[in-house]
């Protein structure tokens, strides 16, 4: 049996077990060990905005995520099972567009000359054109839209354990809806909840299209700090440790939040 | 039919808006791609096939073109078995040491990408396979595994490893009973799995973005570099066929899986 799971092992080792203890190694050995990229993210100002924008930037798109997918997830469990299926797919088709073409769409939604500035000036409802994209904003409103299936899917999934008998109980000793909503079906509902803010948290804490096409330079999330420390600088060193930091981070959100869901309810959607 | 509650037609309202937001930009760029302008218009102001022609006749796209379908295509040759013989021992092992190594072929998908696609390329700028065909293909094939192990095990829990035994009881050796039974009955798993790690290559731009260069570069890394210079039309034209191809192959996959 171990003969027959070699071959994948190999390539899992040599492709990211080797590459990311190389990251590890190179971000505090350069001609001898060193802990100078370390002591440069904690003191250099570029470092912290970029890690705390990042951090900001996740749990927002989280909560929106969550508040856009909740209602989704919701209405694909309460309806009949034919229009389930055509809410599914509409989750499920944009996940499987390459999110290179979702930047490129939402670019040519926002952008000033942009479908969404068009229609709003040909209702002359502005005047000049919005500033949509380039910012945090364009970012945000691109990144919740290609994490979106992240958070309906696990969520549909707990909804649909949760057994209908339950709220009809409710009911039955005289819960009004929203009382049998609350009290019985939410709570019930919190391990999709806790599973899909996971792993959108934890996308979102290493995206990289988005923010670099759709952030216009401003919006310096983590993972451009690595790849212009490598592009730009040629700083090795100081975009391996950037890079150790950020993975550090996803692995510790992992271990705390395995605790309490399994972590094949966290991974096993795509 | 039960009466529409005010929350009810709440919900649907906020449903339908949500699904708008998720399809709209996906359909957005079809309109786009057979516009005659030259700038973003819309509506555009009359249809036309240009900027098709203008992908179909640039050689430095269709090398791109090229250089995606090789790799998808042998990332589906490798990723697929390698993916399937690890699933079947993960399924059919009682060693506790499967468990580790169920996870670690999940490790791609729990990597940030970005940490990833850094870490391969200081290992083949050391090892020289940058800018080279191997090194993609096999940058994908990693990506593409979990893909393949989590559909084959799916396909493998509602497959009853009893009918093995009688196989092997019954003289066949382990490797023909796999082939002769539990291949047949778990092929549309294995045929989605494949279809993942094709869209997954397919789709990959982060990676490619590090490793590829010369004249092997993927059609994602060739985009990314023309958007973030200008919008031009063409990408649109080229969003919209590979989107094309993705739901073709996602409907294929669910097909299969549908039929088994």
């Amino acid at each position: 049996m171990l003969a027959l799971v070699s071959p994948a092992l190999l390539v899992i080792l040599l492709l990211i077990v080797v590459p990311v203890g190389w990251l590890a190694w190179q971000s505090i050995y350069h001609d001898g060990f060193t802990l100078e990229h370390y002591h440069r993210i904690l003191t250099e100002d570029v470092y912290w905005r970029s890690f705390a924008l990042t951090f900001e930037i996740s749990l927002l798109v989280t909560v929106l995520a969550l508040l856009l997918g909740y209602p989704v997830a919701y209405a694909a469990n309460a309806v009949p099972r034919g229009w389930s299926v055509v809410i599914l797919a509409l989750v499920v088709l944009p996940f499987w567009t390459s999110v290179l073409v979702r930047a490129y769409a939402w670019l040519a939604l926002l952008q000033r000359t942009g479908v969404i500035n068009q229609f709003l000036r040909y209702l002359d409802v502005i005047g000049e054109p919005l500033a949509l994209v380039h910012n945090t904003l364009g970012t945000v409103v691109a990144t919740v839209h290609i994490l979106l299936p992240f958070m309906v899917l696990p969520l549909y999934a707990t909804m649909q354990k949760i057994p209908n008998d339950l709220m009809q109980a409710g009911a039955s000793l005289g819960a009004n809806p929203a009382q049998a909503f609350f009290r019985i079906f939410l709570p019930l509902s919190l391990p999709g909840v806790l599973a899909g803010c996971t792993m959108v948290f934890v996308l979102c804490l290493g995206f990289y299209i988005t923010p670099e096409l759709l952030g216009g330079g401003r919006t310096v999330m983590v993972s451009m700090l690595v790849s212009r420390n490598v592009e730009l600088y040629n700083q090795f060193g100081a975009a391996s440790a950037v890079a150790v930091v950020l993975l550090v981070s996803v692995l510790l959100i992992f271990v705390i939040v395995s605790r309490f869901v399994s972590l094949d309810r966290v991974l096993g959607q795509k | 039919m039960k009466a529409l509650s005010p929350a009810r037609i709440t919900l649907i309202i906020a449903c339908a808006l949500v699904l708008i937001y998720l399809i709209l930009p996906v359909l957005i760029i079809v309109p786009i791609s057979f516009s005659s302008a030259r700038f973003l218009t819309f509506p555009p102001p009359s249809l036309s096939l240009r900027w098709y022609q203008q992908y179909f006749s640039n050689p430095a796209w269709m090398q791109a073109t090229q250089v995606t379908l090789t790799v998808a295509a042998f990332t589906v040759l490798i990723a697929t078995p390698l993916g399937v013989a690890a699933a079947y021992a993960i399924s059919q092992s009682k060693l506790r040491i499967m468990r580790f190594v169920h996870i670690a072929l999940l490790l791609p998908l729990v990597v940030p990408i970005i940490i990833t696609a850094v870490g391969i390329f200081f290992v083949y700028v050391r090892v020289g396979l940058v800018a080279t065909m191997p090194g993609l293909v096999l940058a994908n094939v990693m990506l593409g595994l979990p893909y393949v192990v989590i559909s084959v095990l799916a396909g493998l829990q509602s497959f009853d490893p009893a009918q093995e035994m009688v196989a092997r009881s019954l003289g066949m050796n382990r490797l023909r009973s796999f082939f002769a039974v539990t291949l047949p009955q778990i092929k549309s798993s294995v045929a989605a799995g494949g279809i993942f790690a094709f869209i997954s290559a397919m789709d990959e731009t982060i990676v490619a973005l590090f490793i590829s260069g010369g004249q092997y570069q993927p059609l994602t890394k060739r985009m990314f570099t023309a958007l973030r210079d200008e919008i031009d039309p063409t990408i649109a034209a080229i969003s919209t066929l590979m989107t094309a191809a993705s739901f073709m192959l996602v409907l294929l996959a669910s097909a299969r899986r549908k039929n088994a």
